[in-house]
């Protein structure tokens, strides 16, 4: 039982870092219909920027702070350079150019900063905190939900009690309609990019603490595991992104924590994509839509 | 299809073929030069497969690496642990290949657009972490001891025979529904097309030729590891389509080996190398998001040069 929850415990921390990347990705999904692949790099980007503020000795919370704002202003950048000139694009050509800017993150990464792991300097005492029985937290997983928990307040008080909330919604639910009735659409679609690029930068602050190394290519697997946990609990729903990734986190800990399963944990997650894409595509929170001709 | 354009372009092929073969045979090529040429054919030969699902049928598909691992894997496990021999061998590779995409794609391509795009991502993901947790196959430190069975003539003649099979599909009454598939599902179903078979068809015969270049390039490169087959292989191909243009065979040809020239080229700077690649994608795809042919036929391009006044009329 104490074993359960702990591993419940560990699931929960890792699954609200992907919840955080999900956001991003769902928000963007719900008014581009686009998966931005570059997403998984602005967290790469992210734990960078923490990396080189806790060097340079500033604290936790002005590394996350610094980390937010350098990404959502490459988010924005991103948008505006290589998304807006497509908006009239299909859909696959905005794909492509997504995992091309992927790719160019990635690779500007490797040739500036070299493609070996750097260890993350500690900024936070490793503490355990017993909680009851065996089961513990260390430091590190209580400022993980700390900071999910702070940044989806912050998310839903903007989405919902804000006017650019409101236009985000809007251009969501009909990005024709909202631009008839005067919401500027490029606006709103940057603000969308600034704000799921802070939540990635801050995710990849706090994925550094936990496994304390960052290197270029670490945006990759959780960027695609998040996505995982987007469509988990229906892409474009913000809701939906937190439970995905909690599930996921919990899931694949689960996975991972009998013997010699470690191996299949990446496997996990693209097992459940594949289950609800068959099964039910619209994910956990979506509802069906009926298919015009 | 089988008139006298088609048998000169053999002949010219083959031609083709006989000139390297003597300049192989004559040393004036020497391994450098012949390992880019194997490498060009087993890209062009992902390439052009891949083309068939994304180009012809719209089926975004970002799978292929998984399909060209299972070749390469299989076809290395029947010449390794079998002794058989290296046609069985890549036959053996490409069927299973086939048989993966017909069991991926039945469920899969009821999906649409991104959604499928991140199932067959998801799938050659998969595949590649089975291959990881397989001790048969050496897990994660990969099967080696491949012996080198693959030259210039298997490259040559087996690149021929794909793009000769797929342009000949795409010619016929297959392709044809694949490509109304691709313009408009509704509307091709209303018209009788049973738009589920031909992406399925599609799909599995893309997957069987994906099969093909991994059982050529597991006999070149004497190992096969998992790490090789990830999603940023099959990001390469895509991006030997997309940039020679989705539905071109001749552009994704002409693509596929600026690119891998480009590649070799560039092989002592690996990072520069990638920036470049990316950069290339991106600007391909702002500036001309239809490819550098688009889906301009060399066939074509040749005749409104040679008789314009004759495809005036014509509204095509």
């Amino acid at each position: 039982m104490e074993y359960v929850v702990q591993q419940l415990i560990n699931g929960i921390s890792i699954g609200s870092i992907y919840a955080l990347i999900a956001l991003g990705y769902t928000m963007v999904y719900g008014i581009m219909k686009l998966i931005n692949f570059a997403h998984g790099d602005v967290f790469m980007v992210g734990a960078f920027v923490g990396y080189f503020a806790a060097k340079a000795g500033l604290g936790l919370i002005l590394s996350l702070v610094l980390a937010m704002i350098v990404c959502a202003l490459l988010g924005v950048i991103i948008e505006r350079v290589a998304y807006k000139p497509l908006r009239n694009a299909s859909r696959i050509v905005i794909l492509i150019t997504a995992i091309g800017v992927s790719f160019l993150l990635e690779n500007l990464g490797i040739f500036t900063l070299g493609a070996q792991a750097k260890g993350f300097p500690d900024i936070v005492n490793k503490q355990q905190y017993h909680l009851f029985g065996g089961v513990e937290i260390d430091s590190v997983q209580v400022i993980v939900l700390v900071t999910t928990v702070v940044l989806m307040l912050l998310l839903q008080y903007i989405v919902h009690y804000t006017k650019i909330g409101k236009a985000m919604r809007a251009v969501s639910y009909d990005l024709e309609a909202a631009r008839l009735m005067g919401i500027n659409v490029d606006t709103t679609i940057s603000a969308t990019f600034f704000i799921g690029s802070a939540l990635a930068g801050a995710a990849g602050v706090v994925f550094a603490i936990m496994y304390p190394s960052v290197d270029p290519l670490m945006g990759i697997i959780p960027g695609l595991k998040a996505f995982v946990a987007a469509v988990l609990g229906g892409i474009g729903i913000i809701p939906g992104a937190l439970v995905g990734g909690l599930v996921l986190g919990i899931v694949e800990t689960g996975v991972q924590s009998f013997e010699g399963m470690s191996l299949w944990r990446d496997g996990v997650a693209f097992g459940i994509l594949i289950l609800i894409l068959i099964f039910k595509p619209s994910g956990l929170f979506g509802k069906n839509v009926r298919e015009k001709v | 299809m089988f008139n006298k354009k088609f048998f000169q372009a053999i002949a010219l092929a083959i031609v083709f073929y006989a000139i390297v073969q003597g300049l192989i045979y004559g040393e004036v090529l020497n391994d450098y030069y012949v390992d880019t040429l194997v490498l060009l054919g087993i890209n062009i030969i992902l390439a052009v497969s891949l083309n068939l699902i994304n180009g012809f049928t719209g089926q975004f598909s970002i799978g292929h690496a998984g399909f060209m691992s299972i070749g390469a894997y299989v076809s290395a496990i029947l010449t390794v642990y079998f002794d058989l021999p290296f046609l069985v061998a890549i036959l053996g590779g490409c069927l299973a290949a086939a048989l993966a995409g017909l069991i991926i794609g039945l469920p899969t391509l009821r999906l649409k657009g991104d959604y499928l795009a991140i199932a067959t991502l998801g799938f050659g993901e998969i595949i590649r972490i089975v291959w990881l947790n397989t001790e048969y196959v050496g897990g994660a430190s990969g099967l080696n001891g491949i012996s080198k069975y693959t030259n210039w003539t298997w490259a040559f003649f087996l690149t021929l025979v794909t793009i000769v099979v797929i342009q000949n599909i795409v010619k016929s009454t297959h392709g044809r529904a694949m490509i109304a598939v691709r313009e408009n599902e509704i509307a091709a179903e209303s018209m009788g097309v049973n738009v589920t078979r031909y992406k399925v068809y599609a799909f599995v015969i893309g997957a069987f030729f994906a099969g093909m270049a991994g059982a050529l390039s597991a006999h070149y490169f004497y190992i096969i590891q998992p790490t090789s087959f990830n999603f940023m292989k099959s990001f390469e191909i895509l991006v030997f389509v997309v940039l020679g243009g989705l539905g071109s065979t001749t552009g994704v040809v002409l693509g596929t080996i600026l690119l891998t020239l480009l590649f070799t080229f560039l092989q002592d700077w690996p990072e520069l190398r990638m920036i470049i690649y990316s950069l290339i994608l991106v600007l391909t795809m702002i500036f001309r998001p239809k490819g550098l042919l688009g889906s301009v036929d060399l066939n074509k391009l040749l005749k409104k040069k040679t008789q314009p006044a004759a495809e005036k009329g014509v509204s095509s």
